[in-house]
């Protein structure tokens, strides 16, 4: 168990859905779901989630604190914002979404092989260092993840793709040696910095 | 009409050689017959997409995004930030108006962004290029522009997400949005009358990560458009365009189909209806040619 997550259940022993209030983005909106199921039936990718969004928040309220944080579930999330915009209750459900996804990382319960979230490390990593996207590293650095056999036969699948883009010239090869990214890149890795430092001393701080 | 100027926040995928170079392209053409003035906010950086979340969390990707906003307010308080790529416009306008509703994250993340000497104090809109074409602009300032009518074309306009939920156009609906159909309409073109993947996600970046469940939703996508008669595809989401456009090949091999469906942007059928050059309007970007956009270019 990491430390910050032995923290949590010592802090939080009986209420999974305070801790998620204090820690998780928009958590405080959980206890208003009504349980109409909307949102489970607006997700385009709501067939593959083991639980759907209105079956998350009422296992947040029962307490189900490793079921949900450790759930393959909102990663599936694609950001369509259907849920958002057809829930009658008006909860930010794309939001406590990522919320969730991003505390459970934190934690260190996230799942470990779940694809989306191996890929959506990479690419805040990416631009975290330098500023802007490198679609090349990017692509290269996904195909390559699961090994060099595994990665080589993934970019044999992806050549024709690849080289269509290469045609269009949407697609740089170069950029694997040199991309710019942004001239302030060190301002933004100070500007991070500090507000990661902020977030962690609030979520520290809460409900004591 | 007199020149009107912007703040432009292009993103990552308008770079050179990069996704969407393409949809910039097509974008700096119509604007110049638009005489819109687009001044690109300075040393921008990304806005941390869909997935940014997972590493970024709340205030990080906040203070990203209000980092772009507070250059562009240094730069002119006075002007929008118009952004193109729809999760771009989702990101920042998502920043102002959770900043301005919290005076506390507001405090926060300026205290992030005084580490690089930025103050951000959200006084400007954050608007989408097509809010600018139809709000500013407006449909019958678009179509008198019209040199080459895009006629017998018939055409899907799919809107996808980012670009209508949760934000969306005004006056528009989540379900039905009919803004892509009037810009069709718009340029001389037919739009497919009910089309019904209209609002459908693509996946986004799940097509990357799980693209067998994303590839799924792109056939229908496809399908419905075939079905509609359609001859191209047209979207405002440099995700969408790449996402329904690059991987008809697999989806062929994965479900026995024949797509060679061409997927282009509002502003490469504004480009090419403008008079634009096919290479001016962005058409040798495309991985499946739009070849009928091409013929009338030509012209």
């Amino acid at each position: 168990m990491s430390d910050l997550n032995a923290q949590m259940v010592e802090k939080y022993r009986n209420s999974f859905l305070k801790e998620v209030e204090a820690n998780v983005e928009e958590g405080e909106w959980v206890k208003m779901c009504m349980q109409c199921g909307v949102c489970s039936g607006s997700c385009p990718l709501g067939p593959y989630w083991e639980h759907p969004p209105q079956e998350i928040f009422m296992m947040i309220r029962a307490g189900k604190r490793e079921e949900v944080l450790k759930s393959e579930s909102m990663w599936m999330c694609t950001s369509c914002y259907n849920c958002i915009v057809r829930c009658p209750r008006g909860l930010p459900i794309t939001h406590i979404m990522h919320g969730l996804a991003h505390y459970a990382e934190r934690l260190g319960l996230a799942p470990k092989q779940n694809p989306t979230r191996r890929f959506a490390l990479m690419f805040w990593d990416n631009i975290a260092k330098h500023g802007r996207v490198n679609e090349t590293v990017l692509s290269i650095k996904l195909y390559f993840m699961d090994g060099f056999s595994a990665g080589i036969k993934r970019a044999l699948e992806m050549l024709p793709v690849g080289l269509g883009m290469l045609k269009a010239k949407r697609f740089n090869p170069w950029g694997l040696f040199f991309h710019k990214g942004c001239k302030g890149k060190r301002d933004i890795q100070k500007i991070l910095a500090k507000a990661r430092e902020i977030e962690l001393a609030k979520a520290a701080k809460f409900g004591g | 009409m007199a020149k009107k100027t912007y703040h432009y926040y292009p993103g990552c995928t308008a770079e050179k050689n990069a996704s969407a170079s393409n949809y910039e392209t097509s974008v700096m053409a119509m604007c110049e017959v638009l005489d819109i003035e687009l001044k690109e906010i300075p040393d921008w950086n990304c806005c941390g997409a869909s997935i940014g979340y997972a590493g970024g969390g709340e205030l990080p990707r906040l203070a990203m995004n209000a980092r772009n906003l507070a250059i562009a307010e240094q730069e002119n308080p006075e002007l929008d930030v118009v952004a193109t790529c729809a999760a771009c416009w989702l990101a920042q306008r998502e920043t102002k108006e959770r900043l301005l509703e919290d005076d506390a994250l507001m405090k926060e993340c300026n205290e992030a962004l005084a580490e690089a000497g930025l103050k951000y104090e959200a006084k400007q809109r954050v608007r989408h290029m097509v809010e600018v074409l139809i709000e500013d602009i407006g449909y019958e300032e678009l179509g008198k522009h019209v040199k080459k009518p895009l006629e017998g074309l018939k055409i899907a306009g799919y809107v996808g997400c980012q670009t209508n939920r949760p934000f969306g156009i005004a006056g528009e609906s989540f379900e039905n949005p009919k803004y892509l159909d009037k810009m069709i309409e718009t340029v001389g073109a037919e739009p497919v009358e009910d089309y019904e993947k209209k609002v459908q996600c693509c996946g986004g970046a799940l097509a990357f990560s799980e693209p067998e469940k994303s590839q799924a939703m792109i056939k229908d996508i496809i399908e419905a458009a075939y079905d509609g008669g359609a001859d191209m595809i047209v979207t405002p989401c440099p995700v969408c365009q790449m996402n329904v456009e690059v991987y008809q090949e697999q989806i062929n091999k994965r479900y026995g189909t024949k797509f060679k469906m061409p997927v282009v942007y509002y502003s490469t059928l504004l480009a090419v209806a403008y008079g634009k050059s096919a290479k001016e309007a962005g058409l040798d970007g495309q991985v499946i040619p739009a070849t009928k956009l091409e013929e009338i270019a030509k012209r």
